[in-house]
C-alpha cells in the first residue's frame, strides 16, 4: 500500500457517490467541450476562404441581390484577375427535407478555375460531344459544361445523400420555388478547409433563367486577385464606384466575408461561454460539497492518521488528491468523449460551415478545468483535515 | 531519568469564558520499560494525560519529555514526525480504517518512513504475526471480533517501533475474555519486547497488570 492506493480506497469507500459525482462532472466537461468544440468550429469557419480573393456583396446585407451588370465594371478594376458570380440557392431534397445542405448557382468557366487549388475532381460524366472549355477549366468538367441542368456534387454529399454520379436528382426551390432538376455529372473532393466541404455547385445562367426571371441580378461576386498584397486598395476602389448607386456594394477579404457570415450567429460565442461556465460552476459547488460531506464523515479516522503521525500537510495532499482524482476522472471521461463523439458526427449546419470539431487546445482547457474544479472543490475540505485538532477529531475527553 | 518525564503539567480548557482546568500541576515520571496504570474517575484528566504524553495536545504550561525531547513546545510537521517514530496509540474503539484490511491498518504508520512496498508488507505482516493474527492479513475490520479489531489496533501501534505505548482504556469495549487476552498480550510486550506502556483504565483487573497505578483526581496524583 502506498497514499496513493489510500486515496484510491477512500473513493471506494462509497461507491456510489463517487461515481455520481465523477459522473456529474464528466456530463459538465462534456457540455463545457461541445459548447467550446461550437465555438472552435466558428473560429474554424472564419479561416473558411482566403486572405487573396475578395467577396463583393449588397452594402445592406448579404440577402439583397447586386446588379449582374457591376460584373464587368469590376473585373475592368486594375489588379483583378477573374470575377466570379456565386448565388445561394436555398433547396431541399423533398424526399429528406432535413438534410441540409449548401447550393450555389455559380459561372463555372471563372469559379472553377478560381478555386483549382481547393478542389479537385474526382469523379465526372463523359462528355456527350467535343465541347472547347476555358483553359484553365478542368477537362473532366466537360459534361457538366454542356448540359445547362448539371451539377457538380461533393464527395460527402454525394454518399450522404446516396446519389450516384449521372443520377437526376429534384430540388425544391425554398428562395427560388418550383422543381429544379439537377443531374449530377461530376463529383468533386474539397482539398483543405478553405472550401466548403459538402455542398453542391450549378449553373448561374441555370438559375438567372428559369429562377430570376433575367433580372440582371446576382447574389455575391468573387474576386480573385493579381496582387494579394493590395487587397484593401482594390476593395476600397470596388466599393467607391458604386456608392451612390442604388446598390452599393461591401468588398471584403473572403475570410472576413465568412467571418461576417458566422456573426449572423449574433453573439453566440458569449452565451456559449456564459452556459458553459455556469454548468462548470454549478459542478465545482456539488463537487464541494461530496467533498465536504465524505471529509466530515471521516473526520475521526483523520484524527487516527494524524494521532499515528501524519502531518497536516500530508493529510491535506489525500484529502486534495481524493478531489482531483474524481473530477479528473471526470474531466477526462467527459472532455475525450465530447471530442470524439462530436468529431465523428461530422456535422457542418449543410456545408454552411467546416464539420464539428473540438479542439485539442479545448480538451486540454477541459481537463485543466476539471483540474481546477478538484483542486478549488477539495481546498475548503482539504483546509479543514489539516487544520483538524486531534483531540477535537477524535472527540474524546476523559 | 526515565523515559517519560513530566514537570509541572497544567492543562486548562476554555469553555467560552470559563476556564476549566483539568491537570494542575503534575509531574511524574516513567522509567524506561515501565508499565503504568492510570487510573480515576471520568473528568480525572486521564486522557488528557496520555494525549499530552502522546504530544497530541498542547499543554498549558509545564514539561513533558519523551525519550529526551521536550515535546510541550513542538508543533506541526516536527511533533508529527516525533510521534510516528516514538508513540503507538491504541484506543478503546480501535479506530481501524474500515476500508483496510489489518494488514493495510498496520502498515499505515509505514507508509510515513522512507522503504518499499515489500519491506513494509514484511514488517507489518511480522506485527500482526507477533499479536496472533498471522492467518488474519486480509481481514477488514468488519470481518474481525472485537478482541481482533484491538490486537489489530495493537500492531498498528507496535509497527514502528515506537519509544512508548499509549493505550486508552484498551479493554473498555471487550468481554472478560477478549480484554484478558488483551492484556496478556500488552503485558508480554512489557515484558519480553521492553515497551513502556501507559494505560488508562477504569478496570481494577486491568490495572492489576501494570507494575504501578497512578490515581488521578481533578488533575493532581491523589495516593
Amino acid at each position: 500500500m502506498n497514499l496513493l492506493s489510500l486515496v484510491l480506497v477512500n473513493l471506494g469507500r462509497n461507491k456510489r457517490r463517487t461515481v455520481l459525482t465523477l459522473m456529474s462532472v464528466a456530463v459538465a466537461l462534456f457540455l463545457f467541450c461541445a459548447l467550446g468544440g461550437v465555438l472552435d468550429t466558428l473560429k474554424d469557419a472564419v479561416q473558411f476562404g482566403s486572405e487573396s480573393r475578395l467577396a463583393t456583396r449588397n452594402a445592406i446585407s448579404l440577402v439583397f441581390p447586386i446588379p449582374l451588370a457591376y460584373r464587368e465594371k469590376i473585373a475592368a478594376v486594375p489588379g483583378i484577375k477573374r470575377i466570379a458570380v456565386q448565388n445561394w440557392f436555398g433547396g431541399r431534397d423533398p424526399a429528406d427535407p432535413h438534410k441540409f445542405f449548401a447550393q450555389f448557382a455559380v459561372d463555372p468557366e471563372n469559379f472553377f478555375p478560381m478555386y483549382k487549388n481547393e478542389l479537385t475532381i474526382v469523379d465526372a460524366s463523359p462528355p456527350q460531344a467535343q465541347i472547347a472549355l476555358p483553359a484553365e477549366l478542368d477537362p473532366k468538367l466537360a459534361a457538366f459544361m454542356s448540359e445547362q441542368t448539371a451539377c457538380v456534387v461533393s464527395e460527402p454529399l454525394m454518399k450522404k445523400m446516396g446519389w450516384k454520379l449521372g443520377q437526376t436528382i429534384t430540388l425544391a426551390g425554398t428562395i427560388y420555388p418550383g422543381p429544379w432538376p439537377f443531374t449530377i455529372r461530376a463529383v468533386y473532393r474539397a482539398i483543405g478547409q478553405a472550401f466548403g466541404g459538402d455542398a453542391l455547385f450549378f449553373h448561374f445562367r441555370y438559375l438567372e433563367q428559369k429562377g430570376m426571371g433575367g433580372q440582371g441580378q446576382a447574389g455575391v461576386y468573387k474576386l480573385e486577385l493579381s496582387d494579394p498584397g493590395r487587397a484593401a486598395d482594390i476593395a476600397k476602389q470596388v466599393d467607391a464606384m458604386f456608392l451612390n448607386s442604388s446598390a452599393a456594394t461591401h468588398t471584403e477579404t473572403e475570410r472576413a466575408f465568412a467571418a461576417g457570415f458566422v456573426s449572423m450567429y449574433g453573439n453566440i460565442p458569449f452565451v456559449l461561454r456564459v452556459i458553459g461556465l455556469a454548468v462548470v460552476f454549478a459542478i465545482l459547488l456539488v463537487a464541494a460539497n461530496t467533498m465536504v460531506m465524505a471529509v466530515r464523515e471521516r473526520t475521526a479516522e483523520m484524527g487516527v492518521l494524524k494521532t499515528l503521525g501524519f502531518g497536516d500537510g500530508t493529510v491535506f495532499g489525500v484529502v486534495l488528491a481524493e478531489a482531483a482524482t474524481i473530477t479528473l476522472g471526470g474531466g477526462l471521461l467527459g472532455s475525450l468523449l465530447a471530442k470524439l463523439s462530436i468529431d465523428a458526427s461530422h456535422f457542418n449546419g449543410g456545408g454552411a460551415l467546416p464539420p464539428m470539431t473540438v479542439h485539442w487546445s479545448t480538451v486540454w482547457v477541459g481537463i485543466a478545468v476539471a483540474f481546477t474544479i478538484g483542486a478549488v472543490s477539495g481546498l475548503i475540505p482539504a483546509w479543514q483535515a489539516s487544520r483538524l485538532r486531534i483531540v477535537d477529531a477524535l472527540r474524546r475527553v476523559d | 531519568m526515565g523515559t517519560v518525564q513530566i514537570r509541572n503539567l497544567r492543562k486548562v480548557y476554555r469553555r467560552e469564558a470559563q476556564e476549566v482546568p483539568v491537570l494542575d500541576g503534575l509531574s511524574i515520571d516513567i522509567a524506561e520499560g515501565d508499565f503504568v496504570a492510570l487510573m480515576g474517575p471520568s473528568g480525572s484528566g486521564k486522557t488528557t494525560l496520555l494525549n499530552l504524553i502522546g504530544g497530541i495536545d498542547q499543554p498549558t504550561s509545564g514539561e513533558v519529555s519523551v525519550a529526551g525531547t521536550d515535546i510541550a513546545r513542538m508543533k506541526g510537521g516536527a511533533l508529527a514526525r516525533w510521534r510516528s517514530r516514538n508513540i503507538g496509540f491504541i484506543f478503546q474503539l480501535y479506530n481501524l480504517i474500515p476500508v483496510l484490511t489489518a494488514l493495510q491498518n498496520v502498515e499505515l504508520p509505514l507508509l510515513l518512513v522512507k522503504m518499499s512496498g515489500k519491506e513494509r508488507r514484511r514488517r507489518a505482516q511480522t506485527a500482526l504475526e507477533l499479536v496472533g493474527l498471522g492467518d488474519r492479513l486480509k481481514h477488514y475490520p468488519r470481518q474481525l471480533s472485537g478482541g481482533q479489531e484491538q490486537r489489530v489496533a495493537i500492531a498498528r501501534a507496535l509497527v514502528s517501533d515506537p519509544t512508548v505505548l499509549l493505550a486508552d482504556e484498551p479493554t473498555g469495549d471487550l468481554d472478560r475474555k477478549s480484554g484478558g487476552e488483551i492484556l496478556d498480550l500488552l503485558e508480554r510486550l512489557n515484558k519480553e519486547f521492553k515497551k513502556t506502556i501507559v494505560m488508562v483504565t477504569h478496570d481494577p483487573h486491568a490495572a492489576e497488570r501494570a507494575h504501578r497505578v497512578l490515581h488521578l483526581d481533578k488533575g493532581v496524583l491523589s495516593a
